[in-house]
């Protein structure tokens, strides 16, 4: 990120002075530093009343249920955790805390799991295949509501933001699923 | 059928609200507390992120005004045009797996650049939402316990990144087009 960074940025001044373009970019660079603190502010209600909305949740338990749920169909996907109670609570309140849109309260699950996976794990620098599963689950990012993204489009005037839940929730299910297809054929070739 | 669809898209979130504030209430939670709790954290978030898009966005305002993304446009644009992607979402689908905070970013800019209720728009916010940060997930979790050796967790992560865009292209051809 850090070349990247600072390449666009040496690159676009070259090319916009060979263009004749650098009054127009000097100008756009300092109209867009402007709006992206329009947007963040923008993005203030919306994420608290969500943020506010999925920790009632947290506290009255339904997460608690919800992770309860999904313990059962854990079992099918990570075999090696049937002993270890601790990993399966920890993977489950993981996944449902990403399912909810709250990737922040998310990661400490998650790590907790991970720490979980590590105690089974006879070497501590190589991953298992449980670890390699609940990671590439992770990155796939299956979530029921895309609460931030529907926060932008909102903040940004979109008339009816909620219409990208459903289409998101389809290529989310996909995401997932090739996730756990590819990181349960490619175990076999990794040793 | 998209009808239908749209529909079912806007009650999600009422239905989920409702049922979160009804089991509040079965199981005499103080909602009220819950929500001012989790709201502030909304806020850390917002506040967190500002300076993450000021350089996004900056970066790619300067790069797009220097027109050295005309050349590119041309480049790939015939390819685009035959999967009907908007050129604006190719960059989104290029920094999905690397960094959250530049995607989001990338989306702001995306609406910034062709409207809120453009194509381009929803195709990159179906493309944000579906998916994590790639190397960010791995670097935290593993990270975090010390393992070195990744195998085929990064490989995974990023071939399913793949069929997530594939995914989103198609499915918001026929949602939106």
């Amino acid at each position: 990120m850090n070349y990247i960074f600072i390449f666009l940025i040496i690159i676009s001044f070259v090319c916009a002075a060979i263009n004749h373009r650098l009054d127009i970019a000097v100008d756009e660079m300092l109209a867009a530093s402007q709006k992206a603190v329009e947007i963040a502010f923008g993005l203030i209600g919306i994420m608290g009343f969500w943020l506010g909305i999925v920790n009632i949740a947290k506290k009255s338990g339904l997460m608690d249920v919800l992770s309860r749920l999904i313990q059962k169909p854990l079992l099918l996907i990570f075999p090696d955790i049937k002993d270890n109670k601790e990993a399966q609570s920890n993977i489950a309140l993981n996944i449902s805390a990403n399912a909810l849109g709250l990737s922040n309260a998310a990661t400490p699950f998650g790590i907790k799991a991970m720490e979980n996976l590590q105690s089974q794990n006879k070497d501590k620098t190589k991953a298992t295949n449980s670890m390699c599963t609940f990671l590439a689950m992770n990155t796939a990012g299956f979530q029921i509501v895309p609460a931030v993204v529907i926060a932008i489009l909102s903040a940004n005037g979109m008339e009816n933001p909620t219409q990208i839940i459903l289409p998101t929730l389809i290529v989310t299910s996909i995401a997932f699923i090739s996730a756990l297809f590819f990181v349960k054929v490619l175990e076999r070739f990794y040793k | 059928m998209i009808n239908i669809l749209n529909a079912l898209s806007l009650w999600i979130l009422p239905c989920i609200i409702i049922y979160i504030l009804i089991y509040a209430l079965l199981k005499k939670t103080p909602a009220y507390e819950a929500f001012v709790d989790g709201a502030n954290e909304g806020f850390k978030i917002a506040i967190k992120i500002i300076p993450y898009l000021i350089a996004i966005m900056v970066c790619t305002a300067l790069f797009r005004a220097s027109g050295a993304i005309d050349i590119i446009e041309n480049l790939l644009k015939p390819v685009l045009d035959y999967f009907k992607i908007p050129i604006e979402t190719t960059i989104i689908m290029l920094t999905r797996s690397l960094s959250g905070s530049a995607t989001l970013g990338v989306l702001a800019d995306i609406i910034n650049q062709t409207g809120v209720n453009s194509y381009a728009t929803k195709l990159a916010a179906v493309i944000t939402g579906s998916s994590e940060t790639t190397f960010y997930v791995a670097s935290v979790y593993f990270g975090a316990v010390g393992i070195k050796k990744f195998r085929h967790a990064l490989l995974a992560g990023i071939l399913a990144d793949i069929a997530g865009i594939v995914a989103a292209v198609y499915v918001c051809s026929i949602f939106f087009l």
